[in-house]
């Protein structure tokens, strides 16, 4: 066993990447969990998302459109969802797992063609002098684009949740879909919106695991990320901030577990690879005494007559 | 059915024909005494699954990692057949069973206890569980279970050229084994428990109203446990069939997504056991016919995944009409 075959920086570069489809995909669970929507879905979009994502930029030569319809198919896979829930009033739990099902098959049916494909790669965004800085440089400015997207929308999200006005009726939905019914918003109309932007963040996600991760298709590739998301909302206890900070600590135990597997660590593969999946679980032990932070209204059915 | 039909359109096969092969060829068709045991074979993990997640539903416990009890329960079973091998007895499958039966219940307590002592989402820890199993099994069928006269090839011994842990065909070429036996029975018990015991209103109770039932001395603790470790139970006891009778060995790819099709197969079978026994019926059938498919028309493997997914779809949507009372024309309210 040999741990100076880990390198801090690129450890630490990594770790950014790999917590990046986790921030995608938690944040839009965010958003529609605070909107008071549970939805279990987040696995089937997150792959369907990387799917649709990976087949389009193979097909179009250019990662970002990729993206683009990565999130179109998340948002579409979503829409379905909202479908169930929100027009013909399905059980969240249940339409969820549906999705998560659904998903999944679905995703081997497309993929098939793009097994064994190189995808386009998506070039790291030039800081100039900036990343010839020692340490910091390539720890920090050499990505690409979609991880400092990621970043910037934790950031956006925060601000509009504090700050704005449409921030402020999500929570109410979210809280409250009876009062804020009864102040005259669209509670339905609200809560779409809100699952489709879920479904949109997980299908981006998805993509970054397909597109850059990877970069490559298989079957079921997401592996319980999307699970992981949304243990992460609730270990952030619904706060965009420290759902950053738990997407790092996640994505650090996998990159920690993937080096330490480099690395010839006497452990067997197989036990390190539980590693991510037990943490998840012990995390979730330690937090989920405090259920205060949760949406009131977190996945009740809403119904005007009711 | 209808869109089913439109997805093989869309995959440029003709509707009729892959609709035709996939429900009517495994019960009809020329081949069908070899497809018909294979529907108890398929069938049996898949109601035994479900009977055990219904349980669970009703109550608004959701167990969904059937799949890594399921692969708990073959490991635990296999591991005590292999520990005996090569000796001969009659005591040496009860065992086994019963070794199953405690890996998958074993497996289902972890979430079960977290709920119950910290509060956990056991929608979560039990998901994650499926995957700690999944990497569990590999590490066994590459190590401690390998078979030494395997040649270095993973996989452990094949239990079919095991006698005493053979869980063999009742009747030669039936598919009737033990496993299915098992599953009948568990529809029996599970409809008795509902519809006859008090065990079985707690857990329709608290389903539809948990107020109430802790008001009339349900205690909820025990409930949890009671459906989690039950359905843990019996996922366990159908890996366990299946490691010693259809597949014989404990493979790294040994777990083909039983727990996660019965999850459709109990809400398809409206958590009803007599529903699940024809669901999982029919399940099986979309396995079989989707295999028949997939060698005669070259429909590939993962369509059969997305009409199960939209079944469940359907199934959902259509809950509305049983639940609510539709009425058109009426003033846009929403």
């Amino acid at each position: 066993m040999d741990l100076s075959v880990i390198n801090p920086v690129l450890f630490v570069a990594g770790f950014l990447v790999a917590a990046t489809p986790l921030i995608f995909a938690a944040i839009g669970e965010l958003i529609a969990e605070k909107s008071g929507v549970l939805n279990l879905g987040v696995e089937g979009m997150m792959i369907t998302g990387a799917i649709c994502g990976f087949a389009v930029a193979v097909e179009t030569g250019s990662p970002l459109i990729g993206f683009a319809a990565a999130a179109g198919g998340g948002a579409a896979l979503s829409l379905l969802f909202a479908f169930l829930t929100q027009v013909t009033l399905a059980n969240q739990v249940a339409s969820g797992l549906a999705l998560t099902l659904f998903g999944l098959g679905l995703s081997a049916l497309l993929g098939q063609n793009y097994v064994g494909i190189k995808p386009p790669r998506l070039g790291d965004i030039d800081f100039g002098p900036l990343a010839d800085i020692p340490v910091l440089g390539p720890v920090l400015f050499t990505h690409d684009i979609i991880l400092y997207l990621g970043i910037a929308l934790v950031a956006a999200t925060w601000a509009v949740l504090k700050f704005t006005r449409a921030g402020l009726v999500l929570r109410a939905v979210g809280e409250s879909h009876d009062a804020a019914h009864a102040l005259g918003f669209k509670v339905k109309r609200i809560r779409t919106l809100a699952i489709m932007f879920g479904g949109a963040c997980a299908g981006v996600g998805g993509a970054y695991i397909s597109l850059i991760r990877v970069p490559q298709w298989t079957e079921g590739m997401t592996a319980g990320v999307g699970w992981i998301a949304l243990a992460l909302v609730v270990f952030a206890s619904w706060k965009p901030w420290r759902l950053l900070l738990g997407a790092y600590l996640f994505g650090g135990i996998t990159q920690l577990q993937l080096n330490l597997q480099g690395a010839g660590v006497a452990i067997p593969v197989e036990y390190l690879a539980m590693s991510p999946y037990l943490i998840t679980i012990l995390v979730l032990v330690i937090l989920s005494r405090d259920k205060s932070a949760a949406p009131a209204s977190l996945g009740r059915i809403f119904h005007a007559s009711s | 059915m209808f869109f089913g039909g439109l997805l093989f359109v869309a995959l440029g096969k003709d509707p009729v024909a892959a609709i035709r092969t996939i429900f009517y060829e495994p019960l009809f068709g020329q081949y069908a005494f070899y497809y018909r045991p294979q529907l108890l074979v398929k069938g049996a993990p898949l109601v035994l699954i479900a009977i055990g997640l219904s349980l669970g539903f009703k109550a608004g416990i959701w167990n969904i990692g059937a799949e890594g009890q399921y692969i708990m329960g073959a490991l635990f079973g296999a591991g005590v057949g292999l520990a005996f091998y090569p000796y001969e007895a009659w005591f040496v499958f009860p065992l086994m069973v019963a070794a199953g039966a405690f890996g998958g219940w074993i497996w289902a307590m972890i979430p079960a206890f977290l709920k119950v002592r910290f509060g956990t989402n056991e929608i979560l820890v039990s998901l994650m569980l499926v995957y700690v199993a999944e990497q569990f099994l590999a590490s066994m069928s590459l190590g401690l279970m390998k078979n030494p006269e395997g040649f270095g090839f993973p996989g452990s011994r094949n239990l079919q050229q095991y006698e005493s842990a053979f869980n063999a065909d009742l009747i030669e070429g039936s598919g009737m084994h033990w496993g299915v036996v098992a599953a009948l029975i568990a529809v029996i018990f599970a409809y008795v428990l509902l519809s006859k015991h008090r065990l079985g209103f707690a857990i329709r109770v608290t389903g539809e109203a948990p107020r109430a039932a802790r008001f009339s001395g349900v205690n909820p603790v025990r409930l949890v446990l009671f459906c989690m470790g039950m359905s843990g139970l019996l996922a366990g006891l159908a890996g366990m069939f299946e490691v010693s009778g259809p597949a014989g060995q404990v493979t790294i790819d040994f777990n083909v997504g039983y727990g996660f099709t019965a999850i459709i197969v109990a809400f398809l079978g409206r958590l009803h056991p007599v529903g699940i026994l024809l669901a999982g019926g029919l399940m099986a059938l979309t396995y079989i016919g989707g295999d028949i498919a997939q060698s005669q028309l070259g429909l590939p493997a993962a369509a059969i995944q997305v009409f199960q997914g939209m079944l469940l779809f359907f199934l959902l949507a259509l809950d509305m009409l049983t639940h609510y009372r539709l009425r058109f024309g009426t003033a846009e309210v929403v």
